[in-house]
């Protein structure tokens, strides 16, 4: 097993700026961005100017080199962008970074996003040009433009072939506002939500609530990645990384909703070769952090990790299952993109490392294996599996 | 008619010329695909090549206006200013089992808050907006009547 990346590298700090309502952050993206690094590196104990390398994903607009000059970083090694796929490239930025730090190729990575919709623009509204043209064309002038409407037709055709109620989505939603409530970075922090406020609230698109929707913030996020052999000489308990990798099914890409297995969270291909790669199967996953863009995306991404049966959602799918310390499978548990904050899905990634350190709001007991799903239904999606020392 | 608001974007041909032979049949109430013209594949979106046999040698043809219903959303948030007073609006993505099962996503004409059956016969509807500069033409849907 020479072509792995399984517990080479380790993650060795984290670092995240404060969270804020889309529009309300202070500070500009791209000094968020160094904020949430330089704080990732006092994690480590380490200086900002020995980091030889930045990955991130979703066309972030900090751009690498300007990064490596206003930290006075001593040697540029390995800047790589993640293509495509939104916050499905946010293990796949780690899975690109920890790949170069396993090829000898850099010695200390950071992982990052940064984003400041206020500055440039949000994400949940349709285009305002006069035209549009190409794949736009054949979805645009139909209404359907944004992001909760580019998937709401997938999952209504999953609960169709599968019989789910609008009650496993709920699930979802309470378990990450539950989660949110003991984590006082949360931007829901103080916010608690209950069946019936669920229930009364508006549709976005079915079956999307609006508490089926991720939130829109600014802030940043950042990991910092060394190799195995390393990580023993920093401060914080070492967590390795068991399996982290990217990819999506035959032509999920097809334009105008073509891609024929369609009612898929795109993660049937990606699922035996992360397991594969960490040696692991579902029964060893402890905790979970599961992309919600919109808790349908979820749904379908904990069934094609392997934890539960399409047809047995409505069993699986309550809040009871899903929420710490004791669930079935405690998911979310920062207050994930719901309601924690949407980093574009590296706030997870952090949270999956937290649990493994035991620093958890919503801490599960003696975690050794922590998995990440990152962004569900879009391409490429990926996902990332942490563990304990006692896993290598 | 025009089921939506006006002011969204319109749609216009592709500046490389990908889909042009589509949009200008729309505007004369034909339906088209794009045909592989070696193997016989149907693809849809219009890509340069058959993505079965990789052959250059692909052209748009007509094929019979009707579908099925594979999915469908009711949309209740406007995401766009054009859309404020719209209200409810049904999106459909339809299939051609005939045509190697391409898919168009569309309107459902009719009651936005109407029931909707996943597998439902459906029919085209040329909607013309031949007075807009640019002129375009939307492909809209309607429950088959037999």
């Amino acid at each position: 097993m020479s072509r792995t990346i399984r517990g080479k590298v380790a993650v060795v700090g984290l670092g995240e700026t404060q969270y804020y309502k889309r529009g309300q952050s202070p500070d500009a993206e791209f000094k968020l961005a160094l904020k949430a690094i330089i704080s990732a590196c006092a994690d480590a104990g380490i200086s900002p100017k020995k980091v030889d390398g930045f990955a991130s994903f979703s066309n972030d607009r900090s751009d690498p080199s300007r990064l490596a000059a206003a930290l006075g970083c001593d040697d540029l090694r390995f800047a790589n962008m993640q293509w495509g796929g939104g916050g499905g490239g946010g293990s796949g930025a780690i899975a690109n970074a920890a790949a170069a730090i396993a090829t000898g190729m850099a010695e200390c990575v950071i992982v990052f996003r940064a984003l400041a919709q206020g500055q440039f623009g949000r994400f949940g509204q349709g285009p305002r040009s006069n035209t549009t043209s190409g794949a736009g064309a054949f979805t645009v002038p139909y209404g359907l433009m944004s992001p909760a409407q580019s998937f709401a037709m997938k999952v209504n055709r999953f609960m169709h072939d599968h019989d789910v109620k609008q009650e496993a989505l709920r699930a979802i939603s309470l378990a990450s506002y539950h989660h949110a409530q003991n984590n006082p970075r949360a931007v829901m922090h103080g916010r608690p939500l209950d069946e019936a406020k669920y229930d009364e609230s508006r549709w976005i698109v079915e079956p999307f609530h609006l508490f089926d929707c991720c939130l829109e913030n600014d802030g940043a996020a950042a990991m910092l990645l060394v190799s195995a052999e390393r990580a023993k000489d920093f401060p914080n308990k070492p967590t390795y990384i068991l399996s982290a990798l990217s990819g999506s099914h035959y032509r999920a890409g097809a334009s105008a909703h073509n891609t024929p297995d369609y009612a898929t969270s795109t993660f049937k291909t990606t699922v035996p070769r992360l397991y594969d790669m960490a040696e692991l199967g579902p029964k060893d996953v402890q905790v979970a952090q599961v992309y919600e863009n919109f808790t349908g995306g979820v749904l379908m991404s904990i069934v094609e990790h392997g934890f539960c049966e399409p047809d047995a959602c409505n069993e699986f799918f309550t809040k009871e299952n899903l929420i710490a310390p004791d669930g079935e499978l405690p998911t979310n548990t920062s207050g994930g993109n719901l309601a924690e904050c949407y980093m574009h899905g590296l706030g997870l990634n952090i949270e999956a490392v937290r649990q493994l350190r035991g620093e958890s709001t919503n801490q599960v007991k003696n975690v050794d294996v922590s998995l990440v799903a990152s962004g569900p239904m879009v391409t490429p999606v990926s996902s990332s599996i942490f563990g304990s020392e006692a896993t290598l | 008619m025009s089921y939506l608001n006006p002011g969204l974007p319109v749609p216009v041909a592709a500046p490389d010329g990908l889909d042009t032979p589509f949009w200008e049949a729309a505007a004369n109430g034909v339906l088209m695909l794009q045909v592989c013209e070696d193997c016989g594949y149907h693809q849809w979106g219009p890509e340069w090549v058959c993505h079965q046999c990789h052959s250059e040698n692909v052209s748009f043809k007509e094929i019979e206006p009707r579908g099925r219903i594979y999915s469908y959303e009711r949309v209740w948030h406007p995401v766009h200013p054009a859309l404020n007073e719209q209200g409810p609006y049904l999106i459909v993505l339809v299939e051609f089992p005939n045509y190697n099962n391409a898919r168009m996503v569309g309107n459902l004409l009719g009651d936005p808050e109407q029931e909707v059956v996943i597998g439902a016969s459906v029919e085209a509807v040329f909607e013309h907006h031949r007075d807009n500069d640019p002129a375009y033409t939307l492909i809209q849907w309607q429950i088959a009547a037999d």
